[in-house]
């Protein structure tokens, strides 16, 4: 495993707004963790802040201590990238999905492989519900096969896991993707976001579609990534039309907006303060200047409430594909197509920041 | 679409095709549905060329009157003479007999193979004199129509009552002193004020396709050219753009005004079929008010440019250079080895004829006057020197010329107000292997025209940019080796050194590849565009000194407001990332940027020369105080709202959020039972416990957030 700790200046904070424009620089150190030999894809706290888990296009996910970034293991058993994770409230089980055509079920602390679902199709988002009996897992199109949202039930014990799906929603266009599907409040709810750019709910007792985002107003190109709110009252989606879209969980009513200039890949919400990061960049197979600066590999921070653009962490060196927030929002993580999983610890500076 | 297309929108859509009644729906009536096009009266101009078919027919009238023995002989003497002018049809010819007497009716019908022979044919005999009693008449049967229309009686034409045209001028008198600008972006061609009190454009008018390539203003900021299939528009006007005149020349390509925007000249080429061929040219000159084209001028590529053949496929743009000055009253042509020079009044060439050069490369008109200055370079192996010479129009004397040893190339550059003419020359080394440059400097209104050499410093220097001062004495040059050149100033006049050039200052190792003077002078942008990405120094000449350093990442752009106070930078599309502009203020501070999406294009509308005297405006200059007292209450009462305004603006924001945060807490306490259910009775108060700490802490900072928004008060 490798630590290292460089480029002391890695966060900057323009006060945009103010007239003499001063420049906060926090002299935090960012952690460079490489374990992963692949771009990465996902990233995921669990609920105490101590455990990272992270996904990559190499078949292992990883688990880091959050607050120095040591390797603490990978699950080894996937057979092809991980597109992503979810860790139980209790920390004890891990569910990840994987382009094997498999999600699997793994206990935390050991590492070992508990059960494997198996599909026909790549396995692209994974979600436990609330108290943990339940998964949502979505599937891509695949040879016939559409794209479809999957609920499984989580047995208490191992040995009585079964494969069979409690609910299969199909998406109306079955050749898009699904890129992302999270619980609603109370489980009542499945939230889904993919390649469409239409947010839907779903019912989860009767597998009817309740709402979906207007054409109007909601996302123009394909929704990349969504992160719900601690208290799920909220969500936050970002989207390849360079924008980032906050809407309540309930009524799907659009709250707020933010706009960047580049491809949004990843969203991640400040449990703390009122603060939303998007990261994201320039596909890699479209950047044609080797200046890093061209491809704005920036994690952007936005104020939530005035969606002006507060700064942004440089570091990566190609695209941010995962973002998440420590749940004590004291610091944050970034994972890149370069392969590094970057860890932000913020110094007050950053506490103390107005706009 | 194709009905593969309908049915799947219609799918999408959900409606189902075979419940739909074709019968039910109602279409507005008529062919356009009720919409009216635009380009209707364009299309009708376009058709009535190929009205009828009779157009290669021509009538010849007073024949003389032959009766039947004659007839043949008559029929033959007319073959002959038409037959000289063009191909007459099989049977082309029809001569009518009245069938009483069986004597000829005095005229006939030639039909020939083209309308351009019967067009020919008409003008080339029309008058023709047979004998002294038989003047031909001839006129094309298509005009036979109009011609028995003609009323016996003369009628005055009715006087049209005089409607006040549109005050074209109106944006100038914008009482906030604003800007006109346009951007083109995406489909969408958009002008704006530039309002930088406001911090942000406000828009004036705006259409989706409104050009079909690209949009230009004129000289003097008064029209708007839009180019279309059809030809080119102008648009201007008191409060919104509307169409003033509409010029025919179909797939205009380029434009170009003339410098007191009388004239617009369009271009058009035509790639040949065959690629041996040169490309087929076609240039027309407008009136811009009255729409009436004053010539128009045809021909293959070759005869409007001076690359050897095969070599540019087009022309060099403008083809014609319009001599300085308001009055527009002569333009030229460059084409080997003469310079054509036309004058307005009568769209003739001066004297007749063009100038014979032999193996001229380049001309360049003064800003101001009607000079013309032209290079030739080295011929027969360096046995004839290369030449710079500066000629008066319309008398072509020349009055000043300069042999030149050794010349690689030449490059002319005029100060904007004629009185000093630069040539940068480049020469080869004894080895001619490499080449170094110079400058040769006119004073064009001293007496006898002296000239200047200037070497650099270090005289091998690579000059990568040279620019004048407008109206001023000084120029930059931006010379030596990338990527980091050195920046130099000189002046023609100094007061030490009234009658020499001599330099300013040296600035050392700039990123810097491109000069932008403002327009007024004193101020200069040293630009890093494309390989530096976009650097930018806002230096003051004055004072020699650097305002500011800034960087607009990637620009490739640069254009002054006509009144040097804003500066913009642009990122147009051909880079994909960024796109969008910059405005700044002239000692470089971002007022605002805006982003677009395939940004193609950003002009600031000009503004016409002041009236005021040089002697007026160094008064204002001197007195600015006592104006500008006013201007900054009011900049003052503006940024004043402003905050206000974005304080409301915030606090409502604020208030929103907290409403949906109330709202979420609500539900959240509510649905607590049924949580701790779901989570097998875990009692989750561990976790509420913290979530509020959260909030407390969360609070904490909207207090210290109102706090600053006081203090900024």
């Amino acid at each position: 495993m490798t630590m290292e700790c460089v480029n002391p200046e890695g966060l900057r904070f323009n006060q945009m707004r103010s007239s003499s424009h001063q420049t906060l620089e926090t002299r935090m150190r960012p952690i460079l963790m490489k374990g992963h030999e692949r771009p990465l894809t996902f990233l995921r706290y669990n609920r105490d802040g101590d455990l990272l888990f992270s996904c990559a296009k190499d078949h292992t996910p990883t688990l880091w201590l959050a607050h120095n970034g040591e390797r603490l293991g990978t699950y080894r058993g996937h057979n092809g990238a991980v597109w992503c994770c979810d860790v139980s409230r209790d920390s004890s089980r891990l569910i990840t999905g994987s382009a094997d055509q498999t999600a699997k079920l793994w206990d935390v602390k050991s590492g070992k492989q508990l059960f494997t679902f198996n599909f026909g199709s790549s396995a692209r988002s994974v979600d436990f519900s609330v108290g943990d009996h339940l998964a949502v897992i979505t599937t891509d199109h695949f040879m016939g096969v559409s794209s479809a949202i999957h609920v499984k039930r989580i047995a208490e014990d191992p040995q009585d896991q079964v494969a069979d799906s409690v609910l299969v929603l199909q998406s109306p266009d079955g050749k898009k993707k699904i890129n992302r599907a999270v619980w609603g409040p109370l489980n009542q709810t499945i939230v889904s976001g993919g390649e469409d750019a239409v947010i839907r709910i779903w019912d989860t007792e009767t597998g009817k579609l309740l709402k979906q985002s207007d054409e109007q107003v909601g996302h123009k190109e394909a929704i990349t990534s969504l992160c719900k709110a601690a208290d799920d009252s909220h969500f936050l989606t970002g989207s390849h039309d360079k924008t980032a879209k906050l809407w309540d969980m309930r009524s799907l009513t659009l709250i707020k907006s933010y706009t960047t200039v580049v491809p949004v890949n990843a969203v991640a919400m400040s449990p703390l303060l009122n603060h939303v990061v998007l990261g994201g960049g320039q596909d890699a197979s479209t950047v044609t200047t080797t200046d890093h600066r061209a491809g704005k590999f920036e994690a952007k921070f936005y104020d939530t409430i005035l969606e002006e653009e507060i700064g942004g962490v440089k570091g990566h060196f190609g695209p941010i594909n995962a973002l998440a927030f420590n749940p004590d929002g004291k610091s944050f993580s970034s994972g890149g197509e370069d392969g590094y999983v970057r860890l932000h610890h913020f110094d007050s500076n950053y506490f103390n920041i107005r706009i | 679409m194709e009905v593969v297309d309908i049915d799947a929108r219609a799918a999408k859509l959900g409606i189902n095709w075979s419940q739909v009644n074709f019968d039910s729906i109602q279409l507005p009536p008529g062919e356009d549905f009720g919409i009216e096009s635009d380009d209707e009266a364009v299309y009708h101009d376009d058709q009535s060329e190929f009205d009828t078919g009779f157009g290669n027919i021509i009538v010849v009238d007073h024949l003389p009157v032959v009766p039947k023995e004659k007839f043949e002989k008559l029929e033959g003497v007319v073959k002959k003479i038409y037959n000289q002018l063009g191909v007459i049809k099989e049977n082309g010819l029809w001569m009518p007999v009245d069938p009483d007497t069986k004597m000829t009716l005095g005229y006939c019908f030639i039909e020939f193979n083209t309308p351009q022979e019967a067009q020919n044919a008409k003008e080339k005999s029309h008058g023709y004199k047979l004998d002294k009693s038989h003047i031909f008449a001839v006129n094309m049967f298509d005009d036979f129509d109009r011609l028995m229309n003609v009323r016996e009686e003369w009628e005055p034409p009715q006087a049209r009552p005089y409607v006040p045209g549109e005050n074209l001028q109106k944006w100038l008198t914008d009482d906030k002193a604003r800007d006109q600008l346009v951007i083109r972006s995406g489909p969408d061609t958009e002008v704006y004020w530039n309002d930088a009190r406001q911090k942000k454009p406000e828009p004036v008018h705006k259409r989706p396709y409104w050009t079909e390539s690209y949009v230009q203003w004129s000289p003097l900021g008064t029209y708007l050219v839009t180019l279309h299939k059809q030809g080119a528009a102008v648009w201007g006007g008191a409060d919104t753009f509307t169409r003033l005149m509409r010029y025919q020349h179909s797939m205009v390509k380029l434009v170009d005004f003339s410098p007191g925007e009388k004239y617009l000249v369009t271009y058009h080429s035509q790639e040949p079929s065959n690629p041996r061929d040169a490309s087929k040219v076609e240039i027309k000159v407008f009136d811009v008010r009255t729409g009436r084209m004053m010539r128009d001028f045809k021909g293959s590529a070759d005869e409007f440019s001076i690359g050897g053949p095969g070599g540019v496929a087009g022309a060099s743009w403008p083809v014609f250079r319009w001599a300085g000055g308001k009055d527009d009253k002569y333009f030229a042509k460059l084409s080997k080895n003469t310079i054509s020079v036309y004058e307005t009044e009568t769209f003739s060439l001066i004297d007749k004829k063009s100038m014979k050069v032999d193996n001229v490369v380049d001309i360049c008109w003064s800003p101001t006057d009607s000079i013309l200055s032209l290079f030739v370079p080295e011929q027969g192996g360096g046995n004839q020197p290369a030449k710079v010479a500066l000629v008066q129009i319309p008398s072509k004397v020349e009055l000043r010329q300069k042999n030149l040893f050794s010349v690689s190339d030449c490059k002319m550059y005029w100060q904007s107000s004629g009185e000093y003419l630069a040539v940068k020359v480049d020469r080869y080394t004894k080895t001619k292997k490499s080449t170094y440059s110079g400058f040769e400097l006119f004073r064009i209104k001293e007496r006898d025209i002296p000239i200047e050499v200037l070497e650099l410093d270090n005289k091998n220097d690579k000059i990568i940019a040279f620019a004048w001062e407008p109206k001023g004495h000084r120029f930059a040059v931006i010379h030596g080796d990338q990527p980091r050149p050195d920046v130099s100033f000189y002046s023609m006049k100094t007061t030490q050194n009234t009658g020499r050039v001599s330099k300013l200052a040296t600035l050392k190792a700039k990123q810097a590849n491109a000069l932008f003077w403002s327009p007024t002078g004193k101020y200069i942008i040293l630009a890093g565009l494309k390989g530096f990405n976009g650097q930018l120094e806002f230096f003051n000449v004055d004072e020699l000194e650097t305002m500011a350093t800034a960087e607009h990442f990637m620009a490739t752009d640069i254009e002054w407001d006509p009144t040097g106070r804003y500066v913009a930078t642009a990122v147009t599309s051909v880079h994909e990332m960024e796109n969008g502009f910059t405005i700044w203020s002239f000692n470089g501070i971002v007022i605002y940027r805006i982003l677009k999406d395939h940004f193609f294009q950003l002009a600031w509308r000009p503004r016409p020369p002041s009236f005021l005297t040089a002697e007026k405006e160094e008064e204002i200059a001197k007195n600015l105080k006592k104006y500008s007292k006013k201007y900054e209450a009011e900049d003052q009462d503006v940024s004043l709202l402003l905050s206000e305004q974005d304080r409301e603006k915030r606090k409502a924001l604020k208030e929103e959020w907290e409403k949906w945060v109330m709202q979420w807490k609500a539900l959240h306490e509510e649905e607590k039972l049924a949580r701790q259910n779901l989570r097998d009775g875990e009692v989750s108060d561990v976790e509420e416990d913290e979530y509020e700490a959260k909030e407390v802490e969360f609070e904490d900072l909207i207090d210290v957030t109102e706090e600053i928004v006081q203090e900024s008060m």
